[in-house]
This record gives C-alpha cells, structure tokens and sequence, in this order.
C-alpha cells in the first residue's frame, strides 16, 4: 500500500498478537471495538439464546397474539401467530449471519481468483476480467439479485450463492489494483528469476502481500451480504417463510404498522446493528492494517 | 477534448456489449431459459414447445440468437409484456417519470444536507460535530432502506399524521402542493445513503484540497478565510463529487426500487417488482438492461462534465 517499500518492510517484523502495532492502532479506534463486541455478543445470543428461551421460534400461541413488549412473558411481544418475537429474532439471527458470513467466503473466493488472474496476466486477459467486473457492476445490485432469484428456486444455499455471485466485483478490484502493483515489485521479479511457476508466484508470493486490503474488504462484505439478504428477504424473494431471516421478518411488517409496530422496528434495529458493526470494525481494520496510520 | 472523448465513448459502447451479453445470458442460462414460461403451463405437448421455440427461434444456434436479440435491442424492439401485451419500451417510458422524480430530487436533497455536512466537518476537523457525523453517516449506511422507510411512515404518517403513507398523489387530487407532499417521505427515504455518501466524500475532498499550495498561498496574500474556502477550496472540492454522484446511480436505482416499494411509488422499481410476480420475463429484462444502461450513462455523462468543469483532465487525455 504504501509508497516506500522499505516502510511495509518494516511493519512486516514479527510481532504479538496483542501488542502488535496493527491491534494498538485497531484497540485506539473505539467504535471499531465497540463493533467487534457488538457482533461477538450478536453471535454469541443467536448460537446460545434460542436454548435458554421458554419459548421456541416455531412455538403458535393463537391466544397471545399481539402481545406488546415489555409488558408480559413474552420480553419482545409475539407476531400475528402469537410466536415468541425474540425467539424469533435469534433464530433469524443465526439465519442472517451465517448467511452473511457464507456468501462472504463464497464472494472473496471469486473475487480473489479473478482479481489475482487479472492482476498478473496484464494484457488480454487481464483486461477482458475487468472490463467483465465493470459491466457486472452496471447491474444496479437489487435488481441482478431480484432478477436472477426469480429465476431459480430459493433456499439457504441458493441465497448464499446469489449473493456471493453478485458481490464479488468489488473485491475483484481492490485485489486487481495490489497484485499489478506488487507484480514489479523486486520480490516478486525475485521469485520469476528463480524459476517459480506462475501459481506459485501468485498465491505464495503475491496474495500474502495484498492480505490487509482483503481482509478490510472481507469484512465490509459480510456488511454488504446481511444487507443484501435483508433486502431480497424483505422483498418477498431471499430466504422463506417458516425459516425466519432479520429481512423476512419485516416482510409483512408494513401491514401492522398501526396496531404492532414492535414487528418492523426490532428485526430492522438488529440489521441496523448488524451491519453498522461490521462496517466500523472494517473501517478500524483499515486503518489498523495501513502503516501510514501509524504517527502517534 | 475531442481525442478524450472518442476514447471514452468507445470504453462505453465496448462496456454496453458485454452488459448485453451478461444480460443475454441471464435470460438463457436460467433453467428452462426463455421456454419456461411455456413449458410451466402443463398443458402443452413437447410438440406444441418445438413448434414455439421454432417460431420464437429459440432452436437456433446461441450466438445467432444473441445477435438477433442484440439487433432486436438496438432497433428498439424490446420484445412485449406477457401481462397486457404492449411494447416493453412503452411501459418503461411510462414508469421512468415517477423514479426519475424521485432520483432527481433526492440528490439534490443529498448534495445540499451531504455538502454541508461534509464542508464543516473538514474546516472543523475533530470537532464534536465532525465526528457525530463520522458516526451518522456510518450508521446511514448500514440502515436498510426499506426499514428507514417503515420508521419513517411510522413517525410522521401514523404517529404524528404530518405525511402520506404512500401514494404519488391522492386520487382526484392531483395539485403540485398535494403531489410534493407525497413526495416528501419517500425523497428523505431514498435520500438518506446519498446523503450519507456525499458528506463523507466531500469531507475527504475537501481536506485534500485545504493542504494545498494554492490554498497556502491565498492565506500568506491575506485573503480572508471565508473567502479562501468558497472560492479557493469549495470549487476545486467540488469537482471530484461530479465523478461522486456518477457512480452513485446503481445505489440510488436501488434505494429508489425499495423506497418506491414501500410508499407505493408508480415507478420503474415496482413496476420490475410486480413483473417478477407475474414471471413477464421480456419486461423484467428490459428494466434490468435499461437500468445497466443509466449506470453507464450516468458514468459517461460524470466523465464528460467533468471534462467540461475542469479542462486540465481533457486536455492531459487521461
């Protein structure tokens, strides 16, 4: 990233983990850690809460339906069918965030193969890649999701990999640009004159190098994929009922506005949390992870 | 300027080729592909299907049938809806007003809030304002819209009953007064990322521009520091957010396809909403080409402004 090769030859000696330069400068950005706990504690109520619960998500009480929060058992009140609102919320939690993390992995993993064969094959090839990244991003994103999903049938697999298919085209370029960079860097002209092939230069000599931007962008992408799911979910086309998402929640959310607003408000302040967190935390990494951030 | 130009009109009509091919393949790759429709019916023999895909010319070899769409597409002839039969363009043309109104005026909401945002919280850097805003516009963009949306109808239509909850106009009423207080709710909806992105992006640039010699220069002749900022820094911050609201069209298109959803908005966005209900493919496929190429206009038509804004870019050739 940085202009003096020297200086990320400096940043690059072995340190702790802990009292690391990079976590000093993550710990100093307070809202990133505010994030980073956020979702450890999200993660943490999705996996563990739904077995404390005394109710169970899929749980019909037709005489409690529309219970308000806060005022009776039921802590976040009950939808239309009289289901416990938080069980609920926790279940959709695990749902969304796997989600989330899911076509994270699905969409770096393409968007780095593309990204390191266009970045190292310049000429041809490389161009031929970009240009397929720019016109995949003329695609206004919802409406390729919304498009595309209509066409297959929908089921937790199948949105993870409609999300990973539309989502990559970013990281494809952040990894473009620090592979052509590093290319004519001496290590790696190094590597060539030592007779490498190709693969190895690539994946053992390159792609370590250009580790920091792909992190940040990972972890902006699990924002951008929660949102994602939430958008499609709300829209009638993500994940379907009964398998509760933070977006199918609010699908007929609208409908109850007078009489429970609690059925729109809550799922949408958990995506809200959701991903505002991923998106400080990646905003902390990225200055945690550039060495010019690092003037006292 | 001219050389500039050419250039960057042949990038764009280059990048509309493969758009078309992407697009093409969307439509054939789909199980089933084009045919689907038909065959879903049921009540058709797999004589009656070669019989339409014959007709339809569906039995051809790809590549032809990719360049008869393509020249289909260009002549205008975008195929029609299975719903009522008229001409894709037709329908679109009638849908664009409603989001374009919705697009135009939400911009120009953003720039102003997202401008000023931006402008002050670089001349006061670190300030407490700067960085609520820091922290405002991070949260604005991870609220999803479409709940924005529902918070919004739920405070000012059915708490407080200051707006509409939905609806271009209310039926029989159709006066400017009427129509732009409809159009309140869903343009701070929609607004709300753009702002967001605005602010954050004219912060930087104006803090690009303030360390600047000429800037330096303007301080040491004694020009005063109001004048120095609107006149020195403001003009030149500026420019980049040209190339800013450019690339920000695929976000708005999408905000505006969730913000006419849920405030009931006639436009393109729920028009491709209620045609993916319907399966009327020809129509869902031509809004998804035509939004691709407002993306691309509205990148060409940002480069070429600022060309226009700022002749050291066309002149250098880029």
């Amino acid at each position: 990233m940085s202009l003096d090769p020297t200086l990320d030859a400096l940043s690059a000696r072995p340190e702790g983990f802990w009292n690391g330069r990079g976590m000093r400068r993550f710990r100093r950005h307070k809202l990133a850690v505010f994030g980073a706990i956020t979702i450890l504690l999200m993660t943490l109520a999705c996996v563990v809460g739904p077995w404390l619960l005394p109710y169970s998500d899929t749980f019909i009480d037709i005489r409690q339906r529309f219970a308000a929060p806060f005022g009776g058992p039921h802590v976040l009140g009950t939808d239309p069918l009289g289901r416990d609102v938080l069980a609920r919320l926790l279940m959709a939690g695990r749902i969304s965030l796997a989600v989330g993390f899911c076509a994270m992995v699905l969409s770096m993993g393409i968007g780095i193969m593309v990204g390191l064969a266009a970045g190292f094959y310049e000429g041809f090839i490389g161009a031929a890649l970009m240009r397929f990244v720019d016109a995949m991003l003329c695609f206004p994103s919802i409406f390729l999701l919304l498009a595309i999903s209509a066409l297959i049938s929908p089921s937790v697999p199948s949105i993870v990999l409609l999300i990973a298919m539309t989502s990559w085209m970013e990281v494809a370029r952040v990894v473009e640009a620090q592979i052509r960079s590093l290319r004519t860097r001496e290590f790696a002209q190094a590597a060539v004159a030592m007779g490498s092939s190709n693969l190895r230069i690539m994946v053992r000599e390159l792609l370590p190098n250009a580790i920091a931007p792909i992190v940040v962008a990972a972890t902006l992408n699990v924002a951008h994929a929660i949102l994602a799911e939430s958008y499609i979910s709300f829209l009638g086309y993500g994940i379907q009922p009964p398998t509760p998402s933070w977006g199918n929640m609010l699908e007929n959310a609208q409908s109850y506005l007078t009489s429970a607003p609690w059925l729109a408000i809550i799922p949408g302040a958990a995506i809200t949390l959701a991903v505002t967190s991923f998106n400080f935390v990646g905003d902390g990494l990225r200055d945690a992870l550039d060495p010019r951030m690092d003037q006292p | 300027m001219s050389s500039f130009l050419l250039q960057r009109l042949m990038q764009a009509l280059l990048l509309l080729l493969i758009v078309s091919m992407i697009g093409f393949a969307i439509l054939h790759l789909a199980p089933g592909g084009p045919m689907s429709q038909f065959a879903a019916g049921g009540d058709m023999t797999q004589a009656d299907l070669d019989r339409i895909a014959e007709q339809l010319g569906l039995n051809r070899p790809l590549p032809v049938q990719y360049a008869e769409w393509l020249w289909r597409m260009l002549s205008g002839d975008w195929g029609v809806s299975y719903r009522d039969q008229q001409p894709v363009l037709h329908i679109i043309a009638g849908h664009l007003g409603p989001t374009l109104e919705l697009m135009l005026t939400s911009t120009l909401l953003a720039m102003l809030i997202g401008a000023w945002i931006g402008i002050i919280g670089a001349v006061k850097r670190y300030s407490i304002f700067d960085s609520m805003a820091t922290i405002g516009t991070m949260i604005a963009l991870s609220i999803p819209t479409f709940w924005f949306g529902l918070v919004v109808i739920y405070v000012f239509s059915v708490g407080l009953g200051w707006l509409p909850s939905g609806n271009r106009f209310t039926i029989g009423d159709g006066s400017f007064l009427n129509r732009l207080h409809h159009l309140v709710g869903p343009c701070i909806v929609l607004a709300l990322v753009s702002t967001a992105v605005w602010s954050r992006y004219m912060r930087s640039s104006m803090l690009d521009v303030i360390n600047q010699d000429f800037v330096r220069t303007a301080r040491a002749k004694g020009v005063p520091e109001r004048r120095i900022l609107m006149t020195h820094v403001l003009r030149n911050a500026l420019l980049p957010m040209i190339t800013i609201t450019g690339l920000h069209v695929p976000s708005l298109l999408s905000g505006a396809l969730v913000t006419e959803t849920v405030f009931t908005w006639p436009g393109m966005g729920r028009l491709f909403l209620d045609s993916i209900s319907y399966r009327d493919y020809p129509v869902v496929m031509g809004i998804l080409m035509f939004t691709a190429v407002m993306v691309l206009l509205g990148s060409l038509l940002a480069d070429l402004l600022y060309g226009v804004a700022d002749p050291r870019i066309a002149r250098s050739g880029r």
